[in-house]
């Protein structure tokens, strides 16, 4: 409780220093909006429903890139975990392409694919499978091996064996992999959206983009808040849930 | 043992020859030199019947236990049980490790219903009747679900005795399981495990370095040498049980067969003549 009012009291102190610093005219007007400047956007987007469809837009490409970075990467983390040919070849591809940063899949991707939606969605793709991979490489590599003999013994084969035991005890690693998938498919997706103008969807990228070209700092602004607001929310619906079953069982610290 | 959870229990064969080892060998390939873990090998073992597998590090004895699990696979010789080739690792020979082998992501109930869901006979509600009654046995009902991580190191070897007997298995491959608690909690455990054998007569091979603990729980005590792994002679224990691991009379064929292992007693009255 106490941490909350500390918390409040932090980011109170700190809107109001802002606004009593652009209104001293300490900086142009034109480059550092007011604080009630922004709360003006947030409601005028809000109300029009701009800020809440390009919101959408944007989450529905990052989520179904997402999907589909998960849904490769695991089982090919899985794969070159357990037969060396895998991990002595795309292994190594995974590895050189993870250095890589999304962005760089940029121009590649507009002129494979054009100004289109599949454009989006290979780039984000290729932000998240990657680390996904590596990460699920890395845990069932970790893993004591003593869980898969405590299993066979126990007449466990196969798939079972796979699903019950390897990828439940690789989950932490599992876990952080996802979530350095997420960060990353964050992160491509803003450079795409930036960089790529299609006419099949508005997103936050393209606000921010337009606020730029308008000198519209206001909106500049508050699409760079509410892509940090939805990144936080994404870490607590999507993650904290998981992190906590993790921290219950496995004992380790609360982070 | 009570009526009602007895009913649950699955049947298994009654044969006299529960457990036959077969000249078997087995050698590893280390850096620079091959090891022989096992030299022409053979054992007999009982229905019924708490073999205790005793001898230095390096006897090739847990060695013997993995091939016997069907973890690992003769070079040379045979391994029958009920008189059937053993082919692989499965739950009718279920083996306890000694470092924890319990799954951290489950808790106490779900370790053991991890070894029933293998049984595919069993309706949910079964199996969990299955597993209270075996936790209750090892002392643990008041633990059902709680994490691994909360549990002592002897709870959660009592943990994976329970998950070791729940589908009943033909035999129990115990691989040192005491050998990393303190010693008054293996005491306890010796106890635990002689109670529950003493109600069961679950056949047992029981891996060992420590004579005493051989002594203590074994109806006899199969004495390995090491470089190459070599029985080298097996002792009937007819102490009366519960033993103490502590007891005198016990002392005595502890140090007999130290001295055995040893070189210089060449065995009493009570060791078996050795099969060539």
């Amino acid at each position: 409780m106490n941490r909350w009012l500390v918390r409040i009291a932090f980011f109170t102190v700190l809107l109001v220093a802002w606004e009593l610093l652009v209104r001293a005219e300490v900086w142009s007007r034109v480059l550092v909006p007011s604080p009630l400047g922004v709360a003006e956007y947030f409601v005028e987007s809000i109300s029009d429903g701009s800020l809440l469809q390009a919101s959408a837009v944007t989450l529905r490409r990052l989520l179904c890139g997402y999907a589909v970075g998960l849904a490769v990467g695991l089982p090919l983390g899985l794969l070159i975990a357990r037969v060396n040919f895998f991990e002595d070849t795309l292994g190594l591809i995974a590895l050189g392409l993870q250095t890589l940063p999304s962005v760089c899949w940029a121009p590649l991707a507009l002129l494979w694919f054009g100004q289109t939606e599949v454009a989006m969605f290979f780039i984000v793709v290729m932000g998240s499978v990657w680390s996904v991979m590596l990460a699920t490489d890395a845990g069932v590599r970790h893993m004591p091996p003593i869980y898969v003999r405590a299993a066979r013994t126990m007449g466990s084969r196969g798939l079972r064996t796979w699903l019950k035991v390897i990828i439940p005890a690789s989950l932490p690693f599992i876990v952080s992999g996802m979530k350095q998938g997420w960060a990353f498919a964050w992160r491509s997706l803003m450079a795409a959206e930036i960089f790529i103008t299609i006419l099949t969807g508005i997103g936050l990228g393209h606000l921010l983009h337009y606020g730029r070209e308008l000198h519209a700092m206001e909106q500049v602004i508050a699409i760079m808040i509410t892509i940090i607001v939805i990144g936080l929310l994404a870490d607590k619906i999507l993650f904290s849930p998981l992190e906590r079953f993790m921290h219950r069982r496995w004992g380790t610290a609360k982070a | 043992m009570n009526g009602t959870a007895n009913a649950k229990q699955i049947p298994t064969d009654a044969s006299p020859e529960k457990l036959r080892v077969e000249n078997v060998s087995k050698s590893f390939r280390m850096r620079r030199e091959t090891v022989q873990a096992l030299d022409s090998v053979s054992l007999d073992v009982r229905e019924g019947e708490f073999v205790c597998l005793c001898g230095p590090s390096g006897c090739g004895k847990s060695t013997l236990l993995n091939i016997v699990a069907g973890l690992e696979k003769p070079d040379s010789g045979r391994v029958l049980a009920d008189g059937k080739p053993i082919e692989g690792p499965g739950s009718e020979r279920m083996m306890m490790f000694q470092q924890s082998s319990l799954f951290p992501w489950l808790d106490t109930m779900g370790n053991v219903l991890f070894s029933l869901k293998l049984k595919p006979r069993l309706t949910n509600q079964e199996r969990r009747e299955v597993a209270e009654f075996y936790l209750r046995l090892v002392g643990l009902e008041k633990f059902m679900r709680a994490n691994i991580h909360e549990l002592s190191g002897g709870m959660r070897q009592r943990v994976a005795l329970a998950r070791a007997l729940a589908p009943n298995p033909r035999m129990l491959l115990m691989d040192e399981p005491f050998g990393a608690l303190d010693a008054m909690t293996r005491e306890q455990l010796h106890g635990d495990l002689q109670r529950i054998w003493e109600k069961h007569r679950k056949t047992i091979v029981f891996v060992t370095h420590d004579v005493r603990e051989a002594v203590c729980l074994g109806d006899r005590v199969v004495l390995f040498s090491p470089h190459p792994g070599r029985v080298r002679g097996q002792y009937e224990i007819p102490l009366p049980r519960p033993r103490n691991v502590n007891g005198g009379e016990l002392a005595k064929y502890a140090i007999e067969i130290t001295e055995a292992l040893k070189g210089k007693g060449n065995g009493s009255a009570s060791q078996r003549e050795e099969s060539p």
